[in-house]
């Protein structure tokens, strides 16, 4: 008896999985639990391992390859068990995601279970979902699966189908996907994109495939920046005692806290004093939050992600220390599960360290706002009535004006503002 | 407008074509004195007499053959079956004989019948006495298949049958003679051929008759409760099929369900799925979806009886897949 393993939903908004390498071949001994790929999602390159033991006998896909959620990817069984043709679909024993039991014709649905009405219909419906016919013989590598009416309105709409993410069986692009899709997202992806690559003399371009991440930021940034009416207010932060109090930390050593975990630490205590700042946009209704949590913008090789400090507002500057360490490098590793880079309420994104004196940073949703934090110069100012050399940093808030309003999101900056000037007013 | 049982709008329709061309006569078992075992012919024979309402002897070949005789020759018989299930020892006549006979002769003769009486499953009859036939007669061509599902349809149906010059299977539901439902006063004939939207609404077609109307209804006024609306087609005629009014829904609705009450094999719903895909495939937004009975001998265990039947509840739930909307399993 074989059992076929399936792409699994590892993250919460996955849709499809890059097999990025396989951890077992065919014929290796496989034991529940075992590592059997490494699979790329949307977020993080994640393992999907073994639910049954046995042998590895048929990867059904090549490393590389993406595959939807609920796709075939290998067969596990007896050693020299005959392995049937690929069904493009596995058989539920091997997904935890729920994900409707194929059949085959209407005879063998499940009989209702005895005991209800005669008519029938009161209660829940019986009948499993049925999922198309195996699609086994039209399957292809890159061919888009849509309803002929999506692809019908695609075509009239100027849409490119293959762009839109299919929300049916299957990832079956059907009409409501097409519906919500604006030939402007496939713009703004491109936008976004900027391969790193030089390409060899003489060639005017490269293409570059879409990765699982890039596809996710285009999407998320292009919802951002085109629904979220957003302003920004940016003020210039006087850093000398903020400086002076994290040598003082570092002077009495143990973890070694940034400039950027004390921003971080700053915005989450003043949020707690405007807590209209500290929400989700929830389209009929805000929610204000309760909790403090703090996202980080953190850059990786290719892309970013913002993981989350819980409860920022109650930790330590050397808890926020040790957690944003711990955090940013696992993010760059890629090792980060879900849950830790989903839940913020607010959001930090600093490219001081770059160089940048100030930029505009785009609000990562359902998000109220985000701080954009520039590099901490010396630069000439007045202070107390002669001009002097001081550190100064500036603060760019990106609002959106759903859920802030100019002098509420001016207000916030200023407590910000004052807390970095005069540290201790954090723990006041 | 007078509220009629589907059996006696039957009989209504029967009374008022007799009355009206001496040369339509009914026959078949227990169809004078007995009144009918569906009391159908309640008072005919009262009424027309024992030359134009006759008694039979139990032999379903024998006056099914008669009565193609009889047409041939210019009446216009009713030859009742008590059931559908018998008329499978007729079924020779209407193959053979009926359903080829104008097209043999050159179109020198035709056969102006109707063959009727109740098909489809009741209540814990077993395996053979709840079958639904109509895949069997819409497969031959030179037949008519139609299956009324209100009291008026089935008396302005019947009317069209009996006038038709071409012989009809007009197959009644067992469930339903009981049935009560408003019916035109006077004159009423429904026209063979033309389907009828029971009830419109935009978000998903179903396609069914007979039996299977009342179970779409039903179905429509619990996904209306989920803001889903469902437009009911009922075929009324099988053959022709008006594949017009089918097409039209489907084409605003882009998303189908196709209900009926026999087996899925080659079933009636085959042949809808097959002219839809073919008419209107860009239109479709999903699969059409097909509820059928179970491809199962009818179970006489009334549990198993019910899972093995139609219901509102499989409906829905096929509406809910071609809708691609989530469910708890």
């Amino acid at each position: 008896m074989s059992t076929k393993v399936v792409m699994e939903a590892l993250s919460p908004t996955m849709e499809e999985g890059r097999l990025v390498e396989w951890k077992k071949q065919e014929g290796d001994a496989v034991a529940v639990g075992d590592v059997l790929a490494e699979v790329e999602t949307d977020k993080a390159v994640m393992e999907l391992v073994a639910r049954a033991g046995g042998t590895l006998l048929k990867q059904v896909v090549q490393a590389g390859t993406t595959v939807p959620v609920s796709e075939l990817v290998a067969v596990i069984g007896e050693p020299g068990e005959k392995v049937e043709a690929p069904v493009g679909r596995g058989d539920g024993q091997a997904a935890p995601a729920k994900k409707p039991a194929p059949k085959a014709e209407a005879a063998e649905e499940p009989p209702a279970p005895p005991g209800g009405p005669a008519a029938a219909g009161n209660g829940p419906p019986a009948a499993a979902p049925r999922p198309a016919a195996a699609p086994a013989a039209s399957r292809s590598a890159g061919r888009v699966k849509a309803s002929p009416l999506a692809r019908r309105m695609a075509a009239e709409r100027g849409i490119d189908i293959s762009a839109v993410a299919g929300s049916g069986p299957e990832g079956r692009v059907v009409a409501r996907d097409v519906e919500g899709s604006r030939p402007a997202v496939a713009g703004a992806a491109a936008a976004v994109r900027a391969p790193a690559v030089r390409g060899p003399a003489g060639q005017p371009y490269q293409d570059v495939p879409l990765t699982q991440i890039r596809k996710t930021i285009a999407r998320r940034l292009a919802q951002s920046i085109g629904p979220i009416p957003t302003f920004y207010l940016t003020t210039e932060v006087d850093m000398e005692r903020a400086r002076e109090a994290r040598e003082a930390l570092l002077e009495a050593g143990g973890e070694k806290v940034s400039l950027n975990d004390i921003v971080i630490k700053a915005v989450a205590m003043a949020l707690r004093q405007h807590p209209v700042c500290n929400a989700w946009w929830q389209d009929d209704h805000i929610r204000y939050w309760n909790e403090v949590h703090v996202s980080m913008a953190v850059a990786m090789e290719e892309g970013l992600i913002t993981p989350v400090i819980r409860h920022t507002d109650l930790k330590s500057l050397r808890e926020i220390a040790a957690e944003s360490r711990d955090l940013a490098g696992r993010a760059r590793e890629r090792k980060l599960a879900p849950e830790e880079y989903t839940g913020g309420t607010f959001s930090v994104s600093n490219l001081g360290m770059l160089d940048i004196d100030e930029f505009t940073a785009v609000i990562n949703p359902p998000e109220a706002g985000i701080v954009a934090v520039g590099r901490m110069a010396e630069r000439p100012v007045v202070h107390e009535g002669a001009v002097a050399i001081r550190r100064r940093m500036r603060l760019t808030m990106s609002c959106d004006h759903r859920m802030i309003d100019g002098a509420t999101g001016a207000r916030f900056l200023q407590t910000l503002k004052g807390m970095l000037e005069n540290p201790l007013a954090m723990v006041y | 407008m007078a509220i009629v049982t589907y059996r006696d709008a039957l009989n209504h329709a029967l009374r008022e074509e007799m009355e009206r061309d001496p040369d339509v006569f009914l026959m078949g078992e227990e169809v004078g004195v007995y009144q009918g075992a569906y009391k159908v012919s309640r008072g005919l024979l009262e009424e027309f007499g024992s030359m134009r309402v006759v008694d039979t002897p139990i032999t379903e070949l024998g006056f099914a053959g008669v009565g193609v005789g009889a047409a041939m020759v210019g009446l216009r018989p009713v030859i009742e079956f008590m059931t559908w299930n018998f008329a499978l020892l007729a079924i020779d006549q209407l193959v053979n004989s009926a359903a080829k006979m104008r097209y043999m002769s050159g179109g020198q003769v035709g056969v102006p019948a109707v063959f009727r009486g109740p098909g489809g499953s009741a209540l814990q009859l077993a395996s053979q006495h709840s079958q639904a036939f109509e895949s069997y007669y819409a497969h031959i061509p030179g037949l008519k298949v139609v299956m009324p599902a209100t009291p008026a349809d089935a008396k302005g149906l019947l009317k069209s049958a009996i006038r038709d010059d071409d012989p009809v299977v007009f197959i009644e539901g067992e469930m339903l003679y009981n049935t009560r439902g408003e019916v035109p006063e006077g004159e009423h004939v429904v026209p063979l051929g033309q389907a009828d939207v029971k009830r419109s609404g935009g978000d998903v077609t179903i396609v069914c008759h007979s039996k299977t109307v009342s179970l779409a209804l039903k179905a429509a006024e619990d996904l209306a409760g989920e803001g889903i609306e469902a437009e009911i087609v009922d075929l009324r005629t099988i053959r022709p099929l008006d594949t017009e009014t089918v097409l039209n829904s489907v084409a605003r609705t882009h998303r189908c369900v196709v209900a009926e009450e026999g087996w899925p094999f080659a079933g009636i719903g085959a042949q809808v799925v097959d002219t839809i895909q073919h008419e209107v495939f860009d239109e479709l937004d999903a699969p059409v979806l097909r509820v059928t009975g179970a491809d199962v001998p009818m179970p006489y265990n009334k549990h198993l009886e019910r899972a093995a039947k139609v219901d509102a509840g499989k409906i829905v739930a096929a509406v809910n897949e071609v809708l691609y909307r989530e469910r708890d399993e």
